[in-house]
């Protein structure tokens, strides 16, 4: 019954394809890499509020105390208006750089804050990496699967995206240097590697020890950069604390990406890079360009919150939440999915990634799924040429432990409809174990996803 | 005139639809319109009745909107609307009633067989498999009866890949077909009341002619209008439109499409609203014709108000 006034000043649309084309002579080469399809209008769809998203990436923020984020923005209202309503500094305040090396301290890091630059949110220190270093044509080694969120980033600085296979130790540095040797071969040095050792985005997979230590001695040895993205290091559930190669490294090869969304806050949107001297240079002179300096507003927020001295509580209140969050998801999946299908279980982060038999398109599932009100990410989203399709992410931070036993259950219901009609049509019984090797995009990993 | 602008909906082309329904909202504002967007939920009706629009511009796609459910119940309100009706739309929207039709009405579409999953479930169709592929040939067309874009729609190169393709196609709709594969020109021909349009072609520009989405990328593929065809070609692709749209029983508008092969245009599938958004063809083609966006929808407007009957 509630009238709901549309919005009077919406920008008009064109008139015509005239317009269209008129606009499109003017696009730059790099916008015909950014590329629209029908599967991220499916996405679309998933914003529906009867739909279980297992899809997004949101971390909770529900538990973070309103009194407490009430009592930071008055004191900031009283004490600092003017200044935080003001222009900062393009590296950001110190009080920030302090509450970093906090962050970074707690994982055993301590780095120069004068190699720190605070940014809006990790994906700018992203896209200002890319803006520093990546011509077009040039070679960036990227996880298979990689962070979709990363793809139109590389894409748009036009990368030449090159994907390295995971398994479950993470990156396959082993392959990577085959990789490297054939580059070399053909003349060309890739720019840098991205990866996301710990807890990765979208495999769920945490680079071993040896890997790490030999990653950061290749970046050593070949004189390349690593980029090392971070997002989840403190949201560790089980297992063993590995060291970042940021650590390992000491800093000469690896730039290292932060962020304060997965432990405080994503509206807030404030990440930040650490990267050699010459390099950080490079990066202020880009992010004056972009935005002159990261909002004042949540800096002065973050520092608040910092002196409160309550992060590190706030972040073990998450790993608990997350934890049994995990567990019940890891239950759920045992529960119902196909004994062919496997899934990582993850040592902390926000995700899991599930491998379905090679005849199951995940793009495809997505349309039966969203019919059954649930939905993820299709594997395709995290890889540059098509492959993955067989899998996809889930994500078990973003909703609560009903919701993942019911979303996980629906789309078992979906794969498990799909599984007896393959059977039916071809007049094979699924194997409860299938052949190891198949399609290339199956993710290697029989281990965890053992279903009874 | 108050126009309710319908759009949005369930359906999993929702997201082609707001962006159909936001244009035409400008155009019809501009036009010195009174708009009512509705984005259509389980309140459409009581709004509807509250509302009383005058006339209601559907721009929904894909199952909901374009199968004949709207219609169905704005035939039902008594208030006039754009495109063909709920039956047209119901035919249209299924690409196997829509063949069905086609077929009856002497035109030519590509060879086919239509399966529910019940056939497969319960009575072994997979065996009929071997002999149909033998009939179709290879690569053959896998597609959900029901679907729009690219959805769901596979080719499959082999017997082998006739399982997953299949698997694919009934993730969108009960019911499949297999088809004919017919190698030519991709034409489209929007008709507006009873006038064809001039004809756009697509043409893929990169990557693999088997991959459905790179059809419905801006840069992969590149849509000419009017298409270059020989006089007796344009005659007999707009014939064969024509016939198409008349046996469907659409009324106000639709989208017809085709392959032009060696021997002949082969019709595949009629769409009851098809896109209009920025770049989508119908808008193309009406602009090729000398009408502007708002001209467009003026005239959708004026053939929802003086209904033609079926042609």
């Amino acid at each position: 019954m509630a009238e709901v006034p549309e919005p009077t000043h919406r920008r008009r649309s064109h008139a015509g394809t005239r317009d269209l084309e008129r606009y499109a002579g003017l696009f730059a080469e790099r916008t015909g890499v950014m590329r629209s399809s029908a599967m991220r209008d499916l996405m679309a769809i998933t914003a529906r509020p009867e739909v279980i998203s297992l899809a997004g990436g949101l971390p909770d923020t529900s538990t973070f105390p309103p009194q407490s984020f009430a009592a930071q923005m008055t004191r900031i209202a009283q004490e600092s208006a003017a200044k935080a309503l003001q222009y900062g500094p393009t590296e950001g305040f110190e009080e920030t750089k302090d509450c970093i090396l906090e962050v970074m301290g707690a994982e055993g890091m301590l780095p120069d804050p004068d190699d720190i630059i605070v940014t809006t949110g990790g994906q700018q220190a992203i896209d200002l990496v890319c803006k520093t270093l990546i011509d077009p044509g040039d070679v960036v080694i990227c996880e298979a699967p990689t962070y979709p969120g990363a793809i139109p980033t590389l894409c748009s600085y036009q990368a030449d995206v090159v994907q390295v296979e995971c398994d479950e130790d993470g990156m396959q540095v082993e392959v990577l240097e085959e990789l490297l040797a054939e580059l070399r071969s053909e003349g060309r040095r890739p720019k840098f590697i991205y990866s996301v050792p710990s807890f990765q985005n979208p495999a769920g997979v945490t680079m071993s020890l040896q890997r790490r230590r030999r990653l950061v001695e290749l970046a050593r040895t070949e004189e390349l950069l690593v980029v090392e993205d971070n997002p989840y290091g403190l949201l560790r559930y089980g297992g063993e604390p590995l060291p970042p190669l940021y650590q390992l490294d000491g800093g000469d090869f690896v730039i290292y990406l932060g962020t304060f969304s997965k432990i405080l806050s994503p509206g807030i949107r404030l990440g930040w890079a650490v990267a050699p001297p010459p390099v950080m240079e490079k990066i202020v002179l880009g992010k004056q360009a972009a935005d002159l300096c990261t909002s004042t507003l949540t800096q002065y927020f973050v520092r608040e919150y910092f002196a409160e001295r309550r992060w590190q509580l706030y972040v073990d209140d998450l790993v608990e939440i997350y934890r049994r969050r995990r567990d019940t998801m890891v239950e759920a999946l045992r529960d119902n999915f196909p004994a062919e299908a496997t899934w990582t279980e993850p040592e902390g982060g926000l995700f899991i990634w599930a491998t379905l038999p090679d005849y199951i398109d995940t793009s495809d599932l997505l349309a039966k799924a969203l019919r059954a009100d649930v939905a993820f990410v299709p594997g395709q989203a995290a890889y540059v040429d098509g492959r993955g399709s067989h899998s996809m992410r889930l994500n078990f931070s973003g909703v609560d432990e009903d919701e993942i036993r019911e979303g996980v259950r629906r789309i078992g219901k979906v794969i498990a409809e799909q599984v007896e009609l393959y059977g039916a049509l071809t007049g094979e019984v699924p194997l409860p174990e299938p052949e190891e090797e198949s399609a290339p995009n199956v993710f290697p990993f029989r281990k965890a996803g053992e279903a009874g | 005139m108050k126009v309710a602008v319908l759009k949005g909906g369930r359906s999993l082309e929702r997201g082609v639809s707001l962006r159909s329904g936001a244009r035409v909202e400008d155009a019809l504002e501009r036009l010195g319109h009174e708009v009512l967007p509705i984005d259509v939920g389980a309140d459409l009706v009581k709004r509807l009745v509250a509302e009383r629009p005058d006339v209601a511009f559907v721009a929904m796609h894909g199952i909901g909107g374009e199968d004949g459910t709207v219609q169905e119940l704005l035939e039902i309100l008594g208030i006039p609307f754009t495109g063909p009706g709920a039956a047209a739309c119901a035919r249209c929207m299924d690409k196997v009633q829509g063949k069905d039709a086609i077929e009856l009405a002497g035109l030519p579409t590509p060879q086919w067989f239509a399966f529910n999953q019940t056939a497969f479930r319960e009575f072994g169709a997979a065996d009929a498999l071997g002999r149909l592929e033998e009939t179709l040939g290879f690569p053959l067309v896998v597609k959900p009866s029901r679907g729009g874009s690219s959805l769901g729609v596979k080719f499959a190169r082999s017997a082998g890949e006739v399982p997953q393709a299949l698997v694919s196609a009934f993730s969108y709709d009960d019911r499949v077909l297999l088809e004919r594969f017919v190698d030519g020109r991709e034409l489209a021909v929007s008709i507006l009341g009873d006038e064809p349009l001039p004809v756009v072609e697509a043409i893929l520009l990169e990557g693999d002619r088997y991959d459905f989405e790179a059809r419905y990328e801006i840069g992969r593929t590149r849509f000419d209008v009017p298409a270059d065809l020989s006089a007796e070609e344009h005659r007999a692709v707009t014939e064969a439109a024509l016939g198409t749209y008349g046996a469907l029983g659409c009324t106000g508008f639709a989208r017809i499409d085709l392959i032009l092969a060696s021997d002949g245009p082969w019709l595949l599938e009629a769409n009851a609203i098809p896109g209009l958004t920025d770049t989508s063809l119908l808008p193309q083609a009406a602009e090729a014709a000398g009408l502007s966006f708002e001209q467009l929808v003026e005239r959708i407007l004026d053939l929802a108000l003086t209904p033609q009957g079926v042609s």
